[in-house]
């Protein structure tokens, strides 16, 4: 075994120092670093320090060492989304600037646009209830298919998404689906025979005698809002019950229970919660989904 | 290169002193690089390659200045590399993000011919037309123009610190780094319109990007030619491994013609030439090479091929009356031949050569032909999912389906839309009456239109839970069609 001026040994094959570390009888070789290698890690360390000069880097007890550049990526989100909002806001204006909503729909660009950006907004506020396409859930109204209960104009849904239905707001759209049964308006065997009517008139099977009881108490109780045939009314927000379109559901025990218990879904106001453009860009999405009159 | 006849009075060469530094068992990962001195050479490979550093330098500076009119809302600019407007225009050809295969088939052809052109003659890219061949050429003609040929250069080297000294050399990296930024603001021109971005260059107003890509451009063209030079060959670059296997014995190839130079050795004017090799070593091959190899050591991973040592030993080969080209293209099959005393040949056409050649024919022929049948509209159809289908208050089922009309053409075009596959469909749009002979669709020049439609079927018409459908853009001018392939859902079984 030779022995190099450092008194490690030298290994014979390569006649090279080693370090004198072994393992399970493998010896470190001493080599240097290749010079590359040295050149990249002084010029990383250089560059380290001129990093922690310029930039946010050491934290302290208090909040953390900002640099001399003062960089922050969340202020420059902000200012980048500042920017994009302003860009936005000029394309917005122009959706209020149209003298009727059918107009967005008629241009090309505003309908894009309208599109954009009511399908983001679609997705963040209605897709929760209504579903990610506005195909709807029972008691939450499907907005792709051709029946509306307040309305599927435009307009109508414009006034929809500002003020709500049964909300809160003092210009919500509200009506009342009594409980008949619970508040003892009707007998169980009269709803049951109302319930044979609604069957009868929409279509379905139904027991023709009991529907015959049914007719007279329909008329008393239900047309006042549904209509002498039944077939609903848009400005009471009163449904088709003659169609094969339901709301919460078109079978006897789901009409039965619509009659003894009444409905009342909400559906919250938007007008504080989103511009008036983005309110109109949304009734433009909600209505080009399918369903719109 | 006087190719003068030989004469009798033949001068005696004088030795170089100069060593291969570059060869693998004088280079070492730990110690600093060794100044390689390229001498001047005088010659015909020496006129090429000036001839393609003009030529392909020239390509580069200056390509982002040709004009090519477009009309109007187009750029101007022959070949330009458009992000913002995610455009990619050369010449006449504009491409679109989504015709990126047409890179990727400009790709595979500068493959298949980097491939031929090594089959054939070896690394030539590497020799002539690399970029860190052609700027460290240039960086080394500047160096050579300010401190002088080798000898000189070796001088000043290690001359102490004067001022003639520092004017050189300050002078030397002076120009280096304007050839370097030069370099680096060409790159940049690629981007944008030429004209414009240079003026707002040198104004202070353009982007922080072009800045920073001409200042890295400036950087790695300053540190690869003028410090770094054959270590990116060497150490870098994947090229010299992988084009071993690419070549063969009858490759052309920049060789030492070890059957006619051995046994080499001094030479003295009168002496004789029997029993003895036409190599003088004189090493003026070794003092002539960027790279810092003998080339008589045969076929090495570090030799760019450029030719250069072919000159210089011509050079010397018309002094001692010996014919040309002891080093000169050869090709290793001929060293064997020559050896049993047959006469050398090249055998061009092989099989490696003629796979090389019809693939490269092949792929350039399905690219020009799809180039030349370029669809100009292109139509994408997206049904809705969320519902698959709607059931109206009829019992009627409808889909929706957003459709897309790409239109390529510079200029507004007409297309007219139709569905074939259910005859009793109803057909409705957002925003367009689409009915009857209203099945016309304006799409802009250079864009895309938008079009959401639904399809409604009447109750009884509905036979089967999906049903194909066709969908058709077609110029009513003329008469180009996209056509795509859906589907009418029911949920009907």
């Amino acid at each position: 075994m030779t022995v190099s001026e450092n008194n490690n040994e030298i290994d014979d094959f390569t006649g090279v120092e080693t370090t004198g570390h072994e393992w399970d009888g493998v010896k470190e070789l001493n080599n240097p670093m290749p010079r590359w290698w040295l050149i990249i890690f002084y010029v990383s360390v250089i560059w380290s320090i001129g990093y922690w000069v310029l930039m946010p880097s050491w934290p302290g007890l208090t909040g953390y060492l900002k640099g001399t550049r003062e960089h922050s990526e969340r202020e420059n989100v902000d200012v980048a989304l500042a920017a994009v909002n302003a860009e936005r806001s000029v394309q917005m204006k122009q959706l209020l600037s149209v003298s009727s909503m059918t107009e967005i729909e008629r241009d090309p660009q505003l309908l894009e646009y309208s599109m954009a950006a009511g399908g983001s907004l679609f997705g963040d506020n209605c897709a929760t209830c209504h579903g990610a396409g506005g195909q709807g859930f029972p008691g939450y109204p499907s907005l792709v298919d051709d029946e509306w209960i307040w309305g599927g104009s435009l307009d109508e849904i414009r006034q929809t998404l500002h003020f709500g239905i049964r909300s809160t707001h003092p210009d919500t759209r509200l009506n009342i689906m009594q409980a008949f049964g619970r508040d003892g308006l009707l007998t169980r065997e009269q709803i049951s025979d109302v319930t044979e009517y609604v069957l009868d008139i929409s279509g379905q099977d139904s027991d023709a005698e009991a529907a015959a009881r049914g007719a007279p108490l329909f008329a008393q109780q239900c047309t006042s809002c549904h209509g002498v045939d039944g077939r609903g009314n848009q400005a009471l927000g009163a449904p088709n019950l003659t169609d094969g379109i339901w709301l919460y559901g078109g079978d006897p025990s789901v009409i039965r229970q619509t009659i003894y218990n009444g409905r009342g879904g909400v559906m919250p106001f938007w007008t504080d919660r989103l511009t008036d453009e983005q309110i109109v860009a949304l009734s433009v999405y909600v209505h080009s989904l399918g369903g719109g009159e | 290169m006087d190719t003068s006849a030989p004469n009798s009075d033949a001068t005696t060469v004088t030795r170089i002193e100069v060593e291969a530094v570059n060869a693998p068992e004088k280079r070492n990962l730990y110690k600093a690089r060794e100044a390689i001195y390229p001498k001047n050479v005088h010659g015909k490979y020496r006129k090429l390659k000036w001839f393609v550093l003009v030529l392909t330098l020239g390509i580069y500076y200056l390509i982002p200045w040709v004009r090519w009119p477009r009309g109007p809302g187009e750029p101007d600019q022959a070949v330009l590399v458009d992000f913002a407007g995610s455009r990619f225009y050369f010449f006449a050809i504009e491409i679109w993000p989504d015709e990126l295969y047409y890179v990727t088939g400009l790709l595979i052809i500068a493959a298949l011919g980097l491939f031929l052109a090594t089959a054939l003659f070896g690394r030539v890219w590497c020799g002539y037309t690399c970029p860190q061949t052609v700027w460290t050429d240039l960086f080394i003609a500047v160096e050579r123009i300010i401190e002088g040929d080798r000898n000189k250069r070796i001088k000043l080297d290690r001359a102490p610190w004067t001022a003639d000294k520092i004017t050189k050399k300050v002078s030397k990296h002076a120009i280096w780094l304007l050839i370097a930024m030069a370099t680096g603001g060409a790159w940049i021109l690629y981007f944008h319109d030429a004209p414009s971005l240079a003026a707002d260059f040198f104004r202070g107003q353009a982007p922080f990007t072009a800045y920073f890509y001409c200042a890295l451009l400036t950087f790695t063209t300053y540190i690869f030619a003028g410090s770094m030079r054959e270590q990116v060959c060497t150490y870098m670059c994947p090229w010299p491994r992988i084009q071993a296997s690419l070549t063969d014995e009858h490759t052309l190839q920049v060789s030492y013609k070890v059957d006619r130079g051995e046994p080499r050795g001094p030479h003295k004017k009168g002496d004789g030439w029997e029993d003895r090799g036409d190599c003088v070593s004189c090493r003026a091959c070794v003092a002539a090479c960027p790279m810092g190899i003998d080339i008589r050591e045969g076929a090495q991973l570090e030799c760019i091929n450029c030719a250069l040592c072919i000159d210089a030993c011509d050079d010397i080969m018309a002094k001692v009356d010996r014919p040309f080209s002891l080093i000169g293209y050869d090709t290793d099959a001929n060293v064997e031949l020559r050896k049993t005393g047959k006469k050398p040949r090249f055998q061009f056409i092989r099989v490696r050569t003629i796979v090389y050649g019809v693939a490269l024919v092949i792929v350039a022929a399905i690219m020009v032909a799809t180039l030349m049948t370029r669809a100009t509209v292109n139509l994408s159809i997206t049904r809705d999912r969320t519902p698959p289908y709607v059931k109206l208050s009829d019992g009627a089922i409808r889909n929706a389906y957003t459709l897309k009309v790409v239109n390529r053409d510079n200029i507004e075009r007409s297309f007219r839309i139709t569905i074939d596959g259910i005859e009793t469909a109803d057909v409705t749009a957002i925003g367009e009456d689409f009915s009857g002979e209203n099945d016309i669709i304006m799409a802009g020049g250079d864009g895309a239109r938008t079009l959401r439609l639904f399809v409604t079927m009447p109750p009884d018409a509905v036979t089967t839970s999906s049903m194909p459908l066709v969908f058709s853009a077609t110029d009513v001018v003329s008469g180009e069609t996209a056509v795509k392939n859906t589907t009418f859902l029911s949920g009907e079984k």
